[in-house]
């Protein structure tokens, strides 16, 4: 905790307990407040998937919203990987969703009612890591389950000279070992940076009130910016996770239809 | 920043709850509802397809029984007009033949008369012939008191004729 009277832009991704678990493996599982939003996540994804399960024929509002989110989803698996990659589609779907209602509430002005601190998963980078590794996993098993150990060749590019074939797999390779990094970490800075973007505009705005006088206009200007951050911030959050499971679902055509 | 100096002591319960989490999204939302959720948009896109497909055919069949009743239509019309042409052909081939045989008939009756007359002409001629000579061999007998035989007065007055 920062001394007071100061905002601490980093505060708000402090994992805190809220309280004490059990011992798995050494590690101290506790209930946290990041556990306590991610099951929040799950509930509103639930009660969001329900309002589309009504299955009428001629849909409803909601109906039409679910419904477009898993044409859209279906869509980027269609587009990308095939007809074969029906069977991918529950893990883009649960990567899409969670991520997007993560970002989503993460940026909901919850903070105005006290006593309630809104946490934002996905600036973890111990979930973004997580996911991005199961999603490299996938590349992996279904790569080597798929094609053995033709799945070298996807570091190959087609007509590659004979001589250059050492180096180019090296970097190929070195760019394929990347690729969970660069997803988990795409995501976490994204949302982090937007986050403190935010709040240390928001100790401006506090600071320059404190300090009175001809710094109101430092304020408004203070908060004028912080709306238009969000609004950037709300496209991002879609952006984002649309990203993270378009190149998950490109990354599995790699290994599912090696080239 | 917290992510990566609390990175060591959290990362156990945050992969736990995650996974938790993951895993209720992943086979109770995404492999449970989603495929229904699917399944609905299919049906209903199968079920428009079908209508337009139905409709088509209806349309199709409604075509097709136009195009029989224009059929039908029009053979009548050919029939009838057939039957109109045959009738008037028949009806020109009875009048034809009515015709020859009444020009027939009417020849024969003309040939007839007319060998009637040629008949009665020849017998009135033969008798004009024999009342000349009769009267050439009285007016002979009479004038030069000469008998004229019967047959040289014919000879004379077939001469005279």
């Amino acid at each position: 905790m920062a001394e007071p009277g100061k905002i601490d832009p980093m505060h708000q991704f402090e994992v805190q307990p809220i309280f004490d678990g059990f011992t798995l493996f050494g590690q101290q599982i506790s209930f946290t407040n990041s556990a306590l939003w991610m099951f929040i996540v799950l509930g509103l994804l639930y009660v969001f998937m329900m309002g589309g399960m009504k299955r009428e024929l001629v849909p409803g509002r909601w109906q039409i919203m679910v419904e477009g989110v898993v044409g859209f989803v279906d869509n980027i698996i269609a587009t990308s990987i095939g007809p074969n990659g029906k069977k991918y589609t529950p893990w883009v779907f649960t990567l899409f969703m969670f991520i997007l209602f993560s970002n989503l509430l993460g940026m909901m002005p919850f903070g105005i009612i006290p006593g309630i601190h809104p946490f934002t998963v996905t600036s973890q980078f111990t979930v973004t890591g997580l996911l991005a590794a199961i999603s490299f996993s996938i590349v992996l098993v279904v790569g080597f389950w798929k094609h053995g150990f033709k799945f070298f060749s996807l570091f190959i590019p087609h007509g590659t000279p004979v001589v250059m074939i050492p180096l180019i797999f090296m970097v190929e390779l070195l760019s394929f070992l990347v690729r969970p990094f660069s997803l988990a970490l795409r995501l976490f800075v994204a949302m982090i940076a937007g986050h403190i973007l935010i709040k240390v505009f928001a100790n401006f705005v506090i600071q320059a009130i404190d300090a009175g006088g001809a710094s109101w206009g430092i304020a408004l200007l203070s908060i004028i910016f912080i709306a238009f951050v969000s609004a950037l911030e709300l496209l991002v959050c879609a952006i984002q996770a649309y990203v993270f499971a378009l190149l998950t679902s490109l990354y599995i055509n790699d290994a599912e239809n090696l080239h | 920043m917290p992510q990566i100096s609390q990175l060591l002591e959290v990362y156990g319960g945050q992969f736990f709850w995650l996974l938790i989490v993951i895993g209720i999204i992943y086979f109770g939302i995404a492999r449970n509802m989603v495929p229904k959720i699917s399944k609905t948009v299919d049906d209903r896109q199968k079920r428009i397809t079908d209508d337009l497909a139905a409709a088509q055919g209806a349309q199709d069949r409604a075509e097709q029984i136009e195009i029989d009743y224009r059929a039908s239509i029009n053979n009548a019309r050919a029939d009838a007009v057939g039957n109109v042409n045959e009738a008037k052909a028949k009806a020109a081939l009875k009048n034809e033949a009515a015709i020859k045989r009444a020009d027939a008939a009417i020849a024969k009756k003309a040939d007839e008369a007319d060998a009637e007359l040629k008949a009665a002409k020849t017998a009135a001629l033969k008798e004009i012939e024999a009342v000349a000579a009769e009267a050439a061999q009285a007016i002979v007998a009479t004038v030069s008191g000469a008998k004229v035989s019967a047959a040289d007065a014919k000879k004379a007055v077939k001469a005279a004729f």
